[in-house]
């Protein structure tokens, strides 16, 4: 899995925080998205799927193989 | 033809004061109603289009635009004195809510947590210690996001007779117009006093730091500044304290969900729990609001520019494709996709502190008081149908 994210698009929810703490984290100036991790580990896989899919501001893209 | 259109809001069913009106939950997914104004938006109810509708830009927030669905002729009454960031579109809007996402940081709020878990406790001593039956609307419910919200913005505590009082006629469908529109200009005209004392005397919160990062710099004016100060207090006041009450009586009429959920010391099923109130309960149950500008095909239907759109989120949220048996409270359903707080670039921005709110209370309450019950029965509870954020207007308990 290869994770993407627009940090234009995000406008800073911080539910990929939340869900997988490990990949995504928020830049301290205005809450935007950092990646953390572009290939995380298979453990982490589902909890990056779900971040992506209640992202607000579809600012999360995965390319699974 | 349109004279045979439902009209929106529509009412919820007699002693099923948790679900969302039966002839929303029947309507298709796309349908056209009849609002307050005589106008005739489309309604759309189901998860996915609410989803694709929400996150297209093509749809905007402006409520200055012919023919957005406003709430009521209060509401656009009050638009027309002040429009906060949330009526606005992108670039306006992304440049105004970025100057206060930091404030709701997934680390910043988790800083907050022990000053929350202090908050709840004291409150709970102090309902022990006096008398019973007490209402848990105002000794409780009320009280935690109005002292959190106010040490967060940097808002004297000790006014909250005043902002409570305002902010209640705000939100509520029933206030006058005239009513509605002077409460919202006294919370400004009370903010702004409060931006010009934190101008002479700097303060490390929220205003204090919307007074010396973007009023000191020309990029906000005092008003705009005092405005989202309003927002956010509103905001901070109105939702939190319904999801604490409501959420409380849903559980007490669940009695095997409040066991499991006061029986556990697992975080993350009181973090789920959290989710799956959010969705059973959607206390934003009035429809967000758009209008379209261009034509745009949803669900089959093209929906004409200038033509507005409402979305309900409450119905989106019993969605039996997206939530298997959606009537039913399960805390530990995956209930994580959950619209209870919109979405698309508008998604509440003060949701990682409405969540650590509510995991705190509701993993504290019913833990310290483990015989806690209604002291009326249910039907005699008064719930808010008449504002834009349903609840219950007081709860008498006891334990």
């Amino acid at each position: 899995m290869k994770v993407t994210v627009d940090q234009d698009k995000c406008v800073g929810a911080g539910q990929c925080v939340l869900l997988a703490p490990d990949v995504f984290d928020q830049r301290d100036s205005d809450g935007v998205v950092v990646l953390l991790q572009e290939f995380p580990p298979a453990e982490l896989h589902d909890d990056v799927r779900q971040a992506a899919q209640v992202c607000p501001a579809l600012a999360i893209e995965l390319a699974e193989q | 033809m349109t004279e045979t259109l439902p009209d929106f809001p529509m009412a919820r069913a007699a002693r099923c004061p948790f679900d969302p009106p039966p002839q929303l939950l029947a309507a298709a997914p796309i349908s056209r109603v009849r609002i307050w104004d005589g106008s005739t938006p489309w309604l759309i109810t189901d998860y996915d289009t609410q989803r694709a509708v929400l996150g297209d830009q093509r749809f905007s927030a402006d409520s200055r635009k012919a023919g957005f669905p406003a709430q009521t002729a209060s509401v656009r009454a009050r638009r027309e004195n002040f429009r906060p960031f949330i009526s606005m579109d992108d670039p306006e809007h992304d440049r105004q809510r970025k100057m206060l996402t930091r404030n709701f940081m997934i680390k910043r709020v988790e800083a907050m947590r022990p000053r929350v878990q202090e908050i709840v406790d004291t409150l709970i001593d102090d309902m022990l210690a006096g008398d019973k039956p007490a209402d848990l609307v105002t000794g409780f419910a009320l009280p935690v996001p109005s002292l959190v919200i106010c040490e967060l913005l940097g808002v004297p505590y000790a006014d909250h007779d005043f902002f409570q009082a305002c902010s209640k006629k705000i939100v509520s469908r029933s206030t006058p117009v005239d009513d509605a529109v002077k409460a919202g200009d006294d919370l400004r005209a009370y903010l702004l006093d409060l931006v010009a004392a934190k101008e002479k005397e700097p303060t490390d919160d929220m205003i204090g730091r919307l007074v010396t990062d973007q009023l000191a710099t020309g990029e906000l004016t005092r008003d705009e500044v005092a405005g989202m100060a309003s927002l956010m207090l509103v905001a901070g006041h109105e939702t939190t304290a319904n999801m604490i009450a409501l959420g409380t009586v849903a559980l007490l009429e669940h009695p095997e969900q409040l066991a499991r959920l006061r029986d556990t010391d697992d975080p993350k099923l009181v973090a789920n729990a959290v989710e799956e109130l959010l969705r059973y309960l959607t206390i934003v149950h009035s429809g967000r609001r758009r209008v379209a500008t261009e034509d745009i095909e949803v669900a089959g239907q093209l929906v004409r520019a200038g033509e507005g759109v409402i979305l309900a989120n409450d119905a989106g949220n019993r969605d039996e494709e997206q939530f298997p048996e959606p009537a039913r409270l399960d805390i530990s359903r995956q209930a994580r996709h959950h619209i209870a707080f919109g979405f698309g670039v508008h998604q509440c921005l003060g949701q990682p502190l409405a969540r650590m709110e509510l995991q705190v209370v509701y993993s504290t309450l019913y833990r310290r008081i483990p015989t806690l019950e209604l002291a009326v029965p249910v039907e005699e509870l008064q719930f808010k149908h008449d504002a834009f954020v349903y609840g219950v207007h007081s709860l008498p308990v006891t334990w």
